[in-house]
């Protein structure tokens, strides 16, 4: 019983230092690859824009959710001109961040993985190597660079449709006072609830886009492989976002 | 040459230094194997060419932009002369007018074509063949073994070719090495190869179904397996 717990424990440290140093290998390649923006700006478009339906969709809704809520709470204290403010606040400081990552880990970050896979699978990278052309910085490094710069501008648009769904709710079905609602949000919400966001979408771009990359680098070249890859990409993206959410809540505080 | 599993591909993966050995010697175009990695290892391979079993056409991109990838990634040539280079590999192989076709697009045995084009296109010393005709419609094979010829003579290159289709390789070979359990087992001209007299050279050659490689995977013996009475032990 000790023995299997010590295993797994080793068996987990080793899995992080090896996507310590795959990370590392990524940073050391960032210069070079940051020559080539055309690379990045494909891979921003296939991570960020074509994961914008999904996040406008669900940003809308869950303003809507937070509109009838927070009208429904704030009313029994009379302080229903307060929604914009209570619905800014969640929406930039937890909300926003962490579905973009949640929903980005499994529209953006299956789809990383199992591209790389495959093309691990299909001897793409193996080709390349044979041309002389390093996988990590012709492969890896855009498409992680694509995803750390996609997320926060994904985060922010899911916080600005998440702002309009609220006020769709409260001010136009429920009668919310326009003005009180967009001013007492100016004057409530500060920068640092807006970096409090920033900080957090950007750190769950290096982590998911890192977990993905890796998943699908590291997969077994066969349809099982990719598969297990992909499945892992979004079940680990998930648990460290939730995780990294605790770590920076409680050091903005 | 050689039977499935007695390690065709690998001997290719450690003469490409996708594979280090653990022991032993290996020296390809001067270059310790062995030892050689990084920017070394990168700069011998820009010296060879290989084609892949299934092609390993990168999939994001154009018929076009397959081939002109490792001029891209390696020179800094002007677009016009990438298209003239590009152009003519391609019309070496016959699919010039594929040039704007995605890789989804080709059959087997065009896509190992495009495959081939781009193996040459940086003008390698040696050209590696991964079982190229695995797989391929008479023509196509046809096809390819007339090119892995031609390609041979006109550009003056080595060709390394891993196959197991015998009648295919001795039509095309200068020479043949028959692997077997891991060693090479004969060699030879082709016309050597088939005059030879061993066991192996003679199944292999004559497609025996049954010699020195042997038919049956090893196992337990047949009739002790069946009659086994308790079934938990058995497969």
């Amino acid at each position: 019983m000790i023995g299997e717990l010590g295993r797994s424990l080793v068996g987990a440290l080793g899995g992080l230092g090896d996507i310590g140093l795959f990370l590392l290998r990524i940073v050391a390649d960032t210069p070079r690859a940051l020559l080539r923006f055309d690379l990045i700006a494909k891979q921003v478009f296939n991570s960020g824009a074509l994961s914008l339906v999904i996040i406008m969709l669900s940003g809308l809704f869950v303003g809507m959710v937070l509109g009838l809520q927070g009208f429904e709470l704030l009313q029994r204290f009379g302080s229903e001109e307060a929604l914009g403010t209570a619905a800014a606040i969640g929406l930039l400081r937890e909300l926003s961040p962490v579905i973009t990552a949640l929903l980005f880990a499994g529209r953006a970050g299956t789809a990383l993985a199992s591209e790389i896979g495959l093309m691990r699978a299909t001897d793409q990278l193996s080709a390349m190597e044979m041309m002389a052309v390093d996988p990590i910085s012709r492969v890896v490094v855009p498409r992680f660079l694509g995803g750390v710069i996609a997320m926060p501008l994904l985060a922010a648009i899911f916080s600005m449709i998440g702002l309009y769904g609220a006020q769709l709710i409260g001010v136009q079905m429920m009668g919310v006072d326009s003005g009180s609602f967009w001013s007492q949000m100016q004057g409530a919400v500060e920068l640092r609830d807006i970096n409090e966001g920033l900080v957090k979408s950007a750190m769950f771009g290096i982590a998911c886009s890192l977990i993905a990359v890796y998943q699908g680098y590291y997969a077994d070249p066969t349809a099982e492989g990719v598969g297990l890859a992909t499945t892992r990409t979004v079940v680990t993206s998930a648990v460290v976002v939730l995780f990294l959410d605790y770590l920076v809540t409680s050091a903005f505080l | 040459m050689g039977p499935s599993g007695t390690g065709k591909t690998t001997l290719l993966r450690l003469i490409t230094g996708q594979l280090r050995p653990l022991g032993g010697s290996l020296v390809v175009a001067g270059q310790d194997m062995c030892t050689v990695r990084g920017p070394a290892l990168y700069a011998l391979r820009k010296r060879m060419g290989m084609l892949f079993q299934n092609g390993a056409l990168l999939t994001d991109l154009s018929v076009f932009e397959n081939v002109a990838f490792p001029l891209r990634e390696h020179t800094d040539l002007p677009e016009r002369l990438i298209r003239l280079i590009v152009l003519t590999k391609l019309q070496a192989v016959g699919l010039r007018g594929a040039a704007p076709l995605m890789p989804s697009e080709l059959s087997g045995g065009m896509a190992r074509r495009v495959a081939l084009a781009r193996a040459i296109v940086m003008d390698p010393e040696i050209l590696i063949y991964d079982e190229p005709f695995v797989g391929l419609d008479p023509i196509s094979l046809g096809m390819i073994l007339r090119l892995v010829r031609r390609l041979n003579d006109t550009l003056g290159l080595t060709s390394i070719v891993v196959s197991h289709d015998v009648h295919e390789i001795i039509q095309v070979a200068d020479r043949v090495y028959l692997l077997s359990g891991g060693r090479a087992v004969a060699s030879g001209t082709p016309d050597e190869l088939e005059k030879n007299s061993s066991d192996v050279v003679k199944q292999f050659v004559g497609g025996l179904p049954d010699g020195p490689v042997p038919f049956h995977y090893p196992g337990p013996d047949y009739f002790g397996e069946l009659l086994q009475r308790d079934l938990r032990q058995s497969a």
